[in-house]
């Protein structure tokens, strides 16, 4: 018995009419731990935004299951680094969820960011202002803050660029933890040794899915290739997406990959 | 000791209008302080600017109809400022272009405008009076409007300071969190408005704008965190406020410049000696710890 978190129904996500998620429809099971690969331009960080709601669906939708708490870092991050904050003030906006806009820090929540810190090795951190912080040390800062964030669903989108080895292996073994605790997490990652080790899922894209499930599975030569093949620029003549031609796409595509079954489209994914 | 007396206090003491102008400022150093400081940390202290020319059309209409009444140039000014505010702050948010252009267009539009109305009836004096204000003559009504000003601020800020801060330090991340982050932006933009109204009976359309950024810049250079810098703006303001208003008194000189001015010194002061200024980064640089 398998409860899902996510359902996409025919979701496209996209800018300026130009998809860069066309037609997705498949469903992330709670408490799975997917790794989300695919060439630059392919779409992995539009579905990142889509599902966090930053950006509006062009078409079909996201489903979420009720009373999902999502946590986002995203790839490019819109924090302002010169701002006078320290070390401490950033990783407490992770209690937003739960204090909200008014809601008083109390000694546990302070003791919370405390180990929060801890956990990602940055214990004693808390008064460095943050425009003294390496790369590394800001992600790992900004990995405190989803750890506090507390949430079923964890969306990380490129969290091991600029990183070190070291660092990747503790923020990997930080993700595992929160597998073992039965959140569902989403990376998108670039090195695909790193997701065969550590990611039992994986969701290859290339504006389309073109392989989803199991990670050796979606990852082998011939789905490899058919990713590289996509083709990353849009066409400012591309025909429109019209609803009877979409349902013949609609089709390709899950003959593309009908062998993952428990991705099926939600309506059949029972 | 009668020296002194005689310089620092016998002009508030002996003088209602003296006692009203430092009351006056110091209750604007409150309330636009802290907005001077979250304007100039997210980038916006010439947004701040363009909003105290984009009033003038409002209070010009207001002077218009009314002459040089202090309310209805206030609300005028008020819905002016707004107008342009929300409208270069929705241009920003959903179209491509970003908020210093759009403001710019606004305020522009806005100022021609204001300029083109005071012209058809006054003449350049009532412009002057407009433009630089007359601290030295705020009445119980423009106390009171200051007062309210004054109070609304600084609920807001209460309220809204968390959000405030995450818009300003991480945007993306209080939109995934909440759906607080236009309202928060817009919010901040009418005490922009607000505060800017309040300061211009007292200072004027374009020198409110200095009471607001002036001791924001000059606290930037003190510390490395918003609380205290917003404190220490609101010092800093105030202390420019009552040594512009004696500068004022014993050298005859228009107090509003004065009062900028007197900010102005502390501004280059802080740029110079803060604990985060030019001679402080130079000293420090020769030495270092070992990690």
């Amino acid at each position: 018995m398998t409860q899902t978190c996510l359902t996409f129904r025919d979701l496209t996500l996209g800018y300026n009419s130009h998809p860069a998620i066309h037609h997705l429809d498949g469903a992330i099971r709670k408490g799975s731990l997917t790794a989300v690969v695919g060439a630059n331009g392919s779409g992995k960080s539009t579905l990142m935004k889509g599902i966090v709601g930053v950006l509006k669906p062009m078409a079909g939708g996201i489903i979420r299951a009720p009373a999902l708490r999502a946590a986002y870092l995203p790839q490019q991050s819109e924090l302002d680094r010169s701002f006078p904050a320290r070390v401490v003030d950033l990783v407490s906006l992770g209690l937003w969820p739960k204090r909200g806009m008014l809601g008083r820090y109390t000694k546990d929540d302070r003791d919370a960011v405390s180990q929060a810190l801890m956990a990602v090795g940055l214990g004693g951190f808390e008064k460095r202002p943050i425009d003294t912080l390496s790369g590394g040390q800001l992600q790992r800062t900004l990995f405190a803050r989803v750890l506090l964030q507390d949430a079923d669903l964890i969306l990380l989108d490129e969290p091991f660029n600029a990183v070190d080895a070291k660092t990747v292996g503790d923020l990997i073994a930080l993700i595992k933890h929160w597998h073992g605790e039965e959140r569902t997490i989403m990376v998108v990652v670039h090195d695909l040794d790193l997701v065969r080790q550590n990611f039992p899922e994986t969701l290859l894209l290339a504006r389309q899915p073109v392989a989803w499930g199991e990670t050796r599975e979606t990852l082998k030569p011939e789905n490899l290739l058919r990713a590289r093949r996509f083709h990353e620029a849009w066409e400012e003549n591309a025909p429109w997406c019209e609803p009877d031609e979409h349902a013949r796409g609609h089709d390709h595509n899950h003959h593309g990959h009908d062998h993952d079954h428990h991705h099926g489209a939600g309506p059949r994914a029972a | 000791m009668d020296f002194l007396y005689g310089l620092f206090i016998a002009p508030f003491a002996d003088f209602g209008f003296m006692q009203r102008a430092l009351f006056g400022s110091l209750m604007l150093s409150l309330g636009a302080c802290p907005i001077g400081v979250f304007l100039m940390l997210r980038r916006m202290s010439l947004s701040g600017d363009a909003m105290a020319h984009a009033i003038l059309p409002g209070a010009a209409a207001g002077f218009l109809f009314y002459g040089l009444e202090i309310l209805p140039m206030t609300i005028g000014g008020l819905i002016a400022g707004v107008i342009v505010a929300l409208g270069a702050g929705a241009v920003s948010r959903f179209t491509i272009q970003r908020e210093d252009a759009s403001m710019a267009a606004f305020y522009l539009i806005s100022l021609a405008i204001g300029v083109l109305m005071v012209s058809i009836r006054g003449s350049s004096v009532d412009l002057m009076h407009v433009l630089f204000g007359t601290v030295l003559a705020l009445n119980d009504e423009a106390l009171t409007l200051i007062g309210g000003i004054v109070a609304v601020t600084l609920v807001s800020l209460a309220i809204f300071w968390r959000a405030l801060v995450a818009e300003c330090l991480d945007p993306l991340f209080l939109r995934s969190v909440s759906r607080m982050g236009s309202p928060v932006h817009f919010i901040f933009l009418g005490l922009v408005v607000l505060n800017l109204v309040g300061g211009f009976q007292a200072l004027g359309t374009l020198l409110s704008v200095g009471l607001m950024m002036l001791p924001a810049a000059a606290a930037r250079f003190w510390t490395a965190r918003v609380e205290p810098m917003c404190v220490l703006a609101v010092l800093i303001g105030s202390a420019s406020c009552i040594a512009g208003l004696l500068l004022s008194y014993h050298a005859s000189l228009p107090s509003g410049p004065a009062i900028i001015l007197s900010a102005g010194v502390v501004y280059f002061a802080s740029i110079l000696f803060g604990t985060r200024g030019i001679l402080r980064a130079r000293i420090i640089h020769h030495r270092h710890r070992t990690a």
